[in-house]
């Protein structure tokens, strides 16, 4: 709708923070941000990646809930779990393979980012993307985001699990898709003893 | 209804619980008033339509057919023949030595021909045990809800003719 479609490129994050508190100030849910902040390999370095909810074509965690609280509209967006369904089991923060999912503890409800629905349904752009100083968080035309160097990709591979999305990633210009599997990244041993030593 | 589905499909529960809103299959207000109108639409012409049949409704017309000759069954004694047309089996007894009455076999439950019994006096339905009276055709057990259609009879000189069908 409206053309725009939202791009993620955690190598430009700058771990500012900006969209976690643009985020808190929505009405909808006010102090709790919806966007998911990590830091890579923190022991090592300071790059940081902040992603908000992919939106899959076939979301995951829609489908592992029991409650049928968890809908995605004809526009793409996957919603916030509905309140009078939710029955706050956490199947869904479980099984989603990006960690989207927010339990909300206090309200008994799973929250997560349904890209500012209030805001891009009628044209506006993202709170998060309108804050973010160096774009890693981007909802722009197709056309603008050409001409960054990154390659936009929205298929994802977990193990043996394809997942298309409606918000893109910026990958190497030369990789399709982004593969991840969960063993290449368990703690090896040998590692930790590595670690240790020092 | 799993007959009704293609082999490869989706399971059931995939579809009624969709994950996508739009494949949601609610039944809104609109649908509902939409469907009561329409419902009640439906039920006022039907009204119409059995309003304009009674109105011309005719009288239907039975042909006189002989049945039997005076003394040709013995009292207690029963005949079957058709009327009014061949596919309408009928039963007549001699009830008297100048009575005679006469029913539609076909019992008012589920068609089964009913017969008469000389020792209880009455017509009797084998199939569920329903029980008919002789002197009107009414019931008097078991699961028929209506009386037996009755065959009027008459007496014309020596023949004993049926003119009419009487629903019970």
């Amino acid at each position: 709708m409206f053309g725009y479609e939202f791009y993620v490129d955690p190598s430009r994050c700058i771990g500012c923070r900006s969209c976690l508190q643009a985020c808190e100030e929505c009405e909808t849910h006010r102090g709790n941000s919806m966007i998911n902040f990590d830091f890579i390999e923190r022991r090592e370095r300071i790059s940081s990646a902040a992603y908000v909810c992919w939106h899959c074509d076939e979301p995951t965690c829609a489908q592992v809930c029991p409650a049928d609280a968890i809908k995605k509209g004809e526009d793409g967006i996957v919603h916030s779990s509905l309140k009078p369904r939710c029955i706050a089991c956490n199947n869904c923060v479980l099984a989603c393979p990006f960690g989207i999912p927010k339990m909300m503890e206090p309200e008994q409800q799973m929250m997560k980012c349904d890209m500012c629905y209030d805001r891009t349904s009628v044209g506006k752009r993202p709170m998060c993307a309108t804050v973010c100083p160096s774009q890693a968080l981007a909802y722009v035309r197709p056309e603008q985001i050409a001409a960054r160097r990154e390659k936009p990709t929205n298929t994802f591979y977990f193990g043996n699990q394809k997942i298309t999305t409606k918000v893109y990633m910026m990958a190497p210009a030369e990789r399709e898709a982004v593969a991840l599997d969960v063993v290449d990244y368990m703690r090896e041993e040998k590692h930790e003893l590595a670690t240790t030593r020092e | 209804m799993s007959w009704l589905r293609r082999a490869n499909s989706e399971p059931l529960w995939k579809e009624e619980f969709s994950v996508h809103a739009a494949d949601e299959r609610y039944v809104t207000r609109r649908q509902l008033t939409k469907f009561l109108v329409l419902t009640s639409f439906g039920m006022f012409v039907g009204n119409i339509w059995i309003l304009v049949r009674s109105l011309f409704y005719k009288t239907p017309w039975y042909p006189q057919q002989p049945v039997a000759r005076l003394g040709e069954i013995p009292v207690g004694g029963v005949k079957l023949f058709t009327y009014p047309t061949k596919e309408d089996q009928c039963i007549m007894v001699r009830t008297g030595e100048n009575e005679y009455v006469s029913y539609s076999q076909k019992c008012t439950h589920l068609s089964c021909a009913v017969y008469y019994s000389q020792a209880s006096n009455r017509l009797e339905c084998p199939c569920h045990q329903g029980f008919f009276s002789i002197e009107d055709g009414a019931v008097l057990q078991g699961p028929p809800s209506r009386p037996l259609p009755r065959i009027v009879l008459e007496t014309r000189g020596e023949q004993v003719v049926a003119v009419d069908v009487k629903a019970g």
